[in-house]
């Protein structure tokens, strides 16, 4: 069945939107949240698991000091108070990939809440704006086993022949980020949401406590979504639509839900509270599993922990080693590196700021390491369907690429042929240009011969350089280093070409 | 020459003494085991060759000069709520027919450092819901005092292997009086330590918060050189409390004096009267009696939010059981029951549920699950916990005034076999005296005082002390017992009948 959608506009002529975010980040600590088992999902199925998070009768829970580290840095760094004193609480449900049947996880006390994060999206004139968005709680909880439905066509547990359980993810700590209901955003919605997440995990990533990839399931987001009549201040009812797992479809399925409430309610229909998960290929939402007030997780305090009780002065240690917030800190690298609005807008876009960072501190010039990710890598990222951070080359290979190029070794068209070798995983960009004899010729002998040739070849031009059009030059050039194969330095030739002929 | 009528604590001095083997020991109680347990039913599994195995061990260690410690080679006998690596574990349960658990629960692995061969599991209500052994799956214990007659529960396994013979020593659980009423009405001693004081890990859960696994035994000294070996801090448990514990050994040798000169005693007023029976009570009176006669000052206290412990009780068990039994749904372990037909996880999950659990299970489930409900949560498990807190005050304003609290474990002796099945309240009822120490987390032994005259069935005398006051226990236990034993001139169970029924042999006292 196909949604109708009303169009966009339209939409927000007559409805104003309310977002709320979920956010799930997958802990890069050690060992899992309530047992010592590594908290590495993925290896053989089943192998990294204990009688804790198997579930196994008998067998107790022990909180990972670690997580809660990171928890209250996570906390500190949206603005949060911390919890003075905090339980975990069990959330009961049956599922076969729940060891236990019920989640242990936080309930009304969680470690973390009432902090804010400070979004930055661009208004019509191009100008950065500031959108603030409200934390009501981060909290403490593990992650499920992960089941595979094999057979069926879609994957999904319905209608599959039968379906597999791997425990290695189950109790891999969680961080639940989840907002206070985002109004105001109007036309602005999308945006926000997906500005929200995109920040939410540049934080993260400078915390340091998670890997952070969507498309591994490290963070992933949900996305709450109402519309209420415009000009109400009522809150209407929500659909909650999972598994979002990038930036770009944070902001697709929030714009595709507005257009689907838009239309049902617009007809005198009503929205039915559920679970709708996202289709990543058609860019539409279905519906889940119903979800109504009345679901109920029976919570209560998990009586075989102990509450966790942070110090006041641990948690002001940990304040301590909070990285720099990435807005203040966009703004004093566009100032060190003197990117244009534009620049800086579309280097952190690309998810490039950090390794553009990284690349200057290298050696490279900031120009120099913006244009290479922005370009010839960007460029690839795409092509091969990953992200930047994850394609197989470094910022010190491509601050040293640039170095060959500043010294002449290489040209910028030889440069890209490097990158080709790099990211083929030929070896470093020294070893790459050495395989494949990419260095410049900079030998005046051979040059020089084949300057020779191409003012024999070309006497109307040679004549016109010789009479002060050096602006002719260019096709002499061009001559040079087609015969040179492009190894050589276009300065150089026209070094030469002039020498000879004025 | 060793039977198995002596204490561990003889049976210790005599391997000690090299007047034995721990071969021999477990072989003597392996034996008894065979001859009896088919009356008695005190085991789930027994382990033969496992048990003779650790004994050759044990043996080996001592004739090097290793012995690891008093207990060393004297054999014992668990609750089969302790996981067991390589051993079955069910719970009394068919959810859990077949499972080997591939880990030992802490105490369990204690024991076997400690060099203690596991003769065995034994038998208990299912999953630790009852008070009579009646509702294991796998048929009931009988009370070694008459056939008849319940052992107690949930632990009734455990208190009729010792009142039986059929081992020196046992593993007990106490949830709301699981060791010590089996105790009262067996005529054993069985304490449940302080909340914390023993670790909780591998124990499979009824009631997380008041759950304890003590030592079930004939003598209040093997309890306490039992206790020793089990008890202290365990990293796996976050509950389990991290401290240094005085010898409960010395305060049960200190007490075994029989002086109680100085020793401040409260009768607890709201732990007695209508609904007691007449026997228990004059029992009662005469220990008290007798502890004043060795010096002890005795005043009445008042506990009066004891009058709804058992309603919090009701409340909070079911409720965290609710949660905790969620985990048998055959996905991973256990039975499995799978519907005709082309089911789904969830039908499978129904389906073995249904078949797996017995009706007490089911009826607790039930009970916990409404009382955790969206909008029951705060009038029942809300209140119950705060009716806890009150109970909490009551012990510390008592033992603002005494040393200990005592009453009669339990206000009955030993009911007949189903007598009580179609009455959970009247079950409940038995819980009475030992439930309150549970829902305030503080230790309690009990120990034998006597036979009622209506019946000639053994009595339990409890004694209660502050948390973390478990020695405290040991020593009024030691006492009492030795000044009961005097008077008695003999253990209590020497005047036991031998394994008869009354139904069949007409005995009564």
């Amino acid at each position: 069945m196909t949604d109708i959608l009303m169009p966009f506009d339209e939409v927000l002529a007559a409805y104003d939107p309310a977002l709320g975010l979920e956010v799930h980040v997958e802990l890069n600590t050690a060992s899992k949240m309530f047992c010592g088992c590594p908290a590495v999902f993925g290896g053989e199925p089943n192998a990294g698991v204990c009688p804790t998070c198997l579930g196994l009768p008998g067998a107790m829970p022990v909180v990972n000091g670690k997580a809660v580290e990171s928890a209250i840095r996570i906390g500190l760094a949206l603005n949060c108070d911390i919890a003075e004193w905090c339980r975990f609480a069990r959330k009961n449900y049956f599922y076969p990939d729940m060891p236990k049947n019920f989640q242990t996880s936080q309930y009304d006390e969680p470690i973390c809440f009432d902090g804010w994060m400070d979004v930055d999206i661009q208004n019509e004139a191009g100008e950065t704006e500031t959108f603030r968005v409200e934390i009501e709680r981060a909290h403490m909880e593990e992650d499920t086993g992960k089941s595979l439905h094999v057979g069926g066509s879609t994957g999904r547990i319905h209608g599959a022949d039968y379906s597999l359980v791997d425990y290695n993810r189950a109790g891999i700590p969680l961080i639940e980020i989840v907002t206070r209901p985002i109004v105001g955003a109007g036309e602005k919605a999308p945006e926000v949401a997906k500005a929200y997440v995109a920040q939410l995990r540049e934080l993260i990533v400078a915390l340091g406590v998670s890997e952070a990839r969507m498309d591994q399931g490290n963070l992933r987001a949900d996305v709450n979504l109402s519309l209420a009549p415009k000009g109400s201040g009522v809150l209407g009812t929500r659909t909650e639509t999972k598994n979002v797992n990038s930036f770009r479809s944070v902001e697709r399925a929030v714009r595709y839900e507005m257009q689907r409430h838009a239309a049902i309610l617009s007809g005198g229909g009503s929205i039915l509270q559920e679970t709708r998960h996202w289709h990543e290929d058609t860019g539409i939402t279905t519906s889940g599993r119903e979800k109504s007030d009345a679901e109920d997780y029976r919570y209560f305090p998990e009586p075989d922990l102990v509450p966790v009780a942070p110090s006041r002065e641990w948690v002001e240690e940990l304040r301590g080693t909070l990285p720099e917030n990435p807005t203040v800190r966009r703004s004093r690298l566009q100032a060190e590196w003197g990117f244009t609005d534009m620049e800086m807008r579309d280097t952190v876009g690309a998810g490039a700021l950090g390794l553009v960072e990284e690349t200057i501190a290298q050696g490279a010039a900031p120009q120099a390491a913006r244009k290479w990710w922005l370009g010839e890598l960007a460029r690839r990222s795409n092509e091969d369907g990953v992200d930047l951070v994850d394609l197989p080359i470094t910022p010190a290979d491509v601050a040293r690429i640039q170095a060959l190029v500043d010294d002449k070794t290489v040209n910028d068209k030889l440069a890209r042929q490097v990158f080709e070798g790099v990211l083929a995983g030929e070896g470093t960009p020294d070893e790459v240009v050495e395989k494949r004899g990419l260095a410049v010729v900079s030998d005046d002998g051979a040059l020089g011969a084949a300057v020779d040739n191409a003012i024999a070849a070309n006497p109307d031009v040679a004549d016109k350089i010789r009479d002060g059009k050096v602006a002719a030059a260019g096709a002499l050039i061009g001559a040079v280093m087609k015969e040179m194969r492009g190894q050589a330095d276009a300065g150089r030739v026209r070094e030469l070409i002039l020498e000879k002929l004025t | 020459m060793s039977t198995v009528r002596d204490t561990a604590a003889d049976l210790a001095a005599a391997l000690a003494g090299g007047e034995t083997t721990s071969v021999e020991l477990t072989q003597l109680h392996l034996d008894r085991i065979a001859e009896v347990d088919e009356r008695v039913h005190a085991f789930l599994h027994v382990d033969g060759e496992g048990a003779l195995a650790d004994a050759a061990e044990s043996d080996a260690r001592r004739a090097r000069g290793e012995a690891r410690g008093p207990l060393d080679g004297v054999p014992i006998a668990v609750k089969d709520v302790l996981t067991t690596r390589g051993l079955p574990t069910t719970c009394g349960s068919k959810i859990l027919e077949g499972w080997v658990p591939p880990y030992d629960a802490t105490v369990v692995a204690r024991l076997r450092e400690a060099g203690l061969p596991i003769l065995g599991k034994t038998n208990m209500d299912e999953f630790a819901m009852g008070s009579s052994t009646e509702h294991s799956a796998y048929g009931p214990t009988r009370n070694p005092w008459d056939l008849d007659r319940i052992p107690g529960g949930s632990g009734g396994g455990s208190a009729a292997a010792v009142a039986a013979f059929e081992a020196p020593l046992a593993i007990g659980t106490d949830t709301g009086g699981s060791i010590r009423q089996p105790g009262a009405v067996t005529g054993t001693v069985g304490v449940k330590p302080t909340y914390g004081g023993v670790s909780r890990y591998g124990l499979v859960a009824l009631a997380n918060s008041l759950d304890q696994a003590g030592p079930v035994t004939r003598t209040v000294l093997d309890a306490a050189m039992l206790h020793d070996v089990i008890g202290g801090h365990d990293p796996r448990d976050s509950t389990s409390i991290d401290q240094a514990w005085p010898s409960f050994t010395e305060a049960a040798r200190a007490g075994a004096t029989g002086d109680l000169t100085g020793v401040k005693i409260g009768v607890i007023t709201e732990l007695a009267g209508e609904g007691w029976q007449p026997g228990v009570m004059a029992r009662f009176d005469e220990s008290v009696q007798t502890m004043v006669a060795a010096g002890a000052e005795v005043v009445e206290v008042s506990c009066p939010s004891f009058a709804h412990a058992l309603a919090a009780y009701y409340l909070i068990l079911p409720a965290e059981a609710s949660s905790n039994l969620a985990k048998f749904d055959a996905m991973r372990y256990g039975l499995r029951v799978t519907p005709e037909g082309n089911p789904s996880a969830e039908e499978v999950m129904r389906a073995t549920r249904d078949a797996g659990f017995g009706d007490e299970v089911k009826r607790r489930i039930i009970l916990g699950t409404y009382a955790l409900s969206s909008g029951y949560y705060d009038a029942y498990y809300g209140q119950a916990q705060k009716v806890r807190t009150l109970i909490s005050r009551d012990f510390d304003a008592a033992f603002a005034q005494v040393d200990v609290l005592v009453s009669p474990t339990a206000p009955t002796t030993a009911f007949r076999l189903g007598e009580k099945l179609d009455d959970p309240m009247a079950m409940y009822l038995n819980d009475l005296a030992t439930i309150p120490a549970n829902l305030a987390g503080v230790p309690g032994i009990s120990v034998p005082n006597g036979l009622a005259d209506e019946d000639g069935l053994p009595v339990g005398l409890q004694v209660l002390a502050p948390a973390l006051a478990d020695d405290r226990v040991y020593r009024v236990g030691a006492a009492a017992e030795a000044l009961l034993t005097r008077a008695w001139g003999g253990p209590l169970l020497d005047q036991a009948t031998g394994l008869t029924s009354s139904a069949t042999e007409g005995v009564t006292r």
